[in-house]
């Protein structure tokens, strides 16, 4: 699913299975339930990697994608009584279309870069103040989902059964990433975050095209949100819409590197290493995880713009080369 | 091929093009010349459909263009070579080359990607490499390259000279007859004037906004008018 281009990049991915394979091993939860969180926070990374990866469209708000899928399974499933699985469907195609929403007004009238990103965060923001507001959210107390096991309502008593669930759909966001990444609409994408302006001369409907992206970004986001409202069985607005959702979706994206399929596994995975660690270590300071986020994404921009994956892309000898009479 | 009647356009409440009819046949080199901020690159980015036109009329193959977007004009076979090498600078240059075939002439895009390789053989030395580590005139041929990946009946040309060694300059012009000779139509935009009127057919004369000369090149080469205006001769 993805041209290996060096021995470190191979590596650095069977590293990563070995992983995700030894917690099946590991007889520990903590190690399983850490797992299971930053498999939920991937699929939102790998949701910020189709507009900020591939199309070069760096928002800030990513929490209203994953917000709004969670609060509107969450809503038909307390407050209509709908099936779990029609609620996720629902909920990943009312995130699409806040996707492709924001993206439609946005994008109408030429909103890019930071400018772009300020949109986003803004949007979260609302979102996040309308979901405290109203009673049909749950206001501030949240909604809580009733406690009811079983595959038919996405409830899984078993962790193990849980994990390889939530394994699966982030091996299918990745297959979806690698279709995008190898289709005609990713190469538009790519081509719209190199050059807008060529993109254009060529005859993209860059317009639509960035639309879509922010369409399948929240297809992606709201599937997440749907992810971590089913395994906690509760959303707030600060859980579903807070800014640091929003931040855990590019964080990793970037770390691992953007606009690749691995990345933003590998680097959510990683940064949750870093941070679960870290708690441990420092129980005493809490919030520490935070400021080693920022000193690793520092860190990781400085010294490896296209993160781990471009990192390890470097090393071993089938490195791509570039041609001799450069 | 290209008829343009009466375009008025600018940006926001500042009209550029003060009116402007144009017309250019099949296979033949036009050149647009005037000095700058007289609203050359306003008329390509009209035609191209970048900027929608205040009044007036465009039809290429007696189809209208007005309110036609970017992308379905490309479909109709005009192909807009930006000025300023606009490249995708992370994209290999085959790459690059295969995402000028994306909306029109996509069948024969292997085909297009010798004939292109044959005109430009630097870029087929260059295949893998990323097009951001050309040289400028290299980056020049690829803009250029691409755009005839959709296999143009009008290639739109802004300032393929820009920026280039006067040796590369000459290789560019003399790349712009080879490919109009294949049969592709050139709205040549220069600043190059002398250049310009060698390679044209005929030229027009832009001034604030709107023509104050046009006729054939070999007429315009030897004008005084147009000799004191650009030359100080």
């Amino acid at each position: 699913m993805m041209k290996l281009n060096s021995t470190g990049q191979l590596v650095l991915i069977l590293v990563a299975v070995a992983y995700l394979l030894g917690v099946y091993f590991i007889s520990s939860p903590v190690w399983m339930g850490f797992t299971i969180n930053a498999l939920i926070v991937a699929v939102l990374a790998l949701s910020w990697n189709v507009t900020g990866g591939f199309g070069g469209l760096s928002s800030f708000g990513h929490a209203v994608l994953y917000g709004t899928g969670a609060y509107t399974s969450a809503i038909l499933q307390v407050t209509y009584g709908v099936n779990a699985w029609v609620a996720l469907v629902a909920g990943i195609a009312m995130a699409a279309a806040v996707g492709g929403f924001i993206g439609a007004l946005a994008f109408r009238y030429g909103v890019k870069g930071s400018y772009f990103a300020l949109v986003t965060l803004a949007f979260a923001e609302v979102f996040r103040i309308c979901a405290a507001s109203f009673d049909f959210t749950g206001g501030g107390s949240g909604l809580q989902l009733k406690l009811a096991p079983g595959i038919s309502n996405i409830q899984f008593a078993d962790r193990t059964v849980l994990y390889t669930f939530l394994l699966a759909i982030v091996v299918l966001v990745m297959l979806l990433t690698a279709w995008i990444k190898y289709s005609r609409f990713g190469a538009y994408l790519v081509a719209v975050r190199e050059n807008e302006d060529a993109a254009r001369a060529l005859g993209i409907d860059t317009y639509r095209i960035k639309v879509l992206a922010m369409a399948v970004s929240g297809a992606f986001g709201g599937l997440a949100g749907v992810l971590y409202l089913q395994l906690w069985l509760f959303i707030d607005s600060s859980i579903a819409y807070g800014s640091s959702v929003s931040i855990e979706a590019l964080i990793g994206p970037i770390i691992g590197g953007a606009g690749t399929v691995w990345g933003p596994v590998l680097g959510t995975l990683g940064l949750h290493l870093i941070g679960e660690g870290a708690k441990t270590l420092l129980s005493n300071a809490p919030g520490l995880n935070f400021v080693l986020y920022a000193v690793v994404l520092i860190c990781a921009l400085r010294f490896m713009p296209n993160g781990l994956v471009g990192l390890a892309g470097r090393i071993g000898p089938f490195a791509k080369k570039e041609s001799k009479d450069a | 091929m290209l008829e343009i009647s009466g375009v008025r356009a600018g940006y926001g409440s500042m009209t550029v093009l003060q009116g402007v009819d144009m017309s250019i046949k099949a296979g033949e080199i036009v050149a647009l010349l005037g000095s700058n901020g007289v609203g050359k690159t306003t008329l390509n980015n009209v035609i191209s459909g970048f900027i929608r036109p205040n009044a007036g009329t465009l039809t290429f193959k007696g189809v209208p263009l007005t309110g036609k977007k970017p992308a379905d004009i490309v479909a109709l076979g005009i192909a807009h070579v930006p000025e300023g090498r606009k490249i995708f600078p992370n994209l290999s240059v085959a790459e690059n080359l295969s995402l000028g075939a994306f909306r029109r002439a996509g069948a024969n895009r292997k085909q297009n990607f010798e004939r292109i390789c044959a005109i430009f053989p630097k870029l087929r030395q260059r295949l893998n490499q990323s097009a951001g580590t050309l040289s400028g005139g290299e980056q020049q041929m690829l803009a250029i390259g691409r755009g005839l990946m959709s296999e143009p009946e009008l290639l739109i040309l802004d300032e393929p000279s820009l920026g280039l060694s006067p040796i590369m300059v000459e290789e560019m012009f003399n790349l712009i007859t080879k490919i109009n000779a294949e049969g592709v139509a050139i709205l040549l935009v220069e600043q190059n004037v002398m250049q310009s009127l060698a390679v044209a057919g005929r030229a027009y004369v832009i001034e604030q906004g709107r023509f104050v000369m046009e006729g054939a090149a070999a007429d315009l080469i030897s004008d005084k008018q147009l000799r004191q205006a650009y030359l100080g001769m």
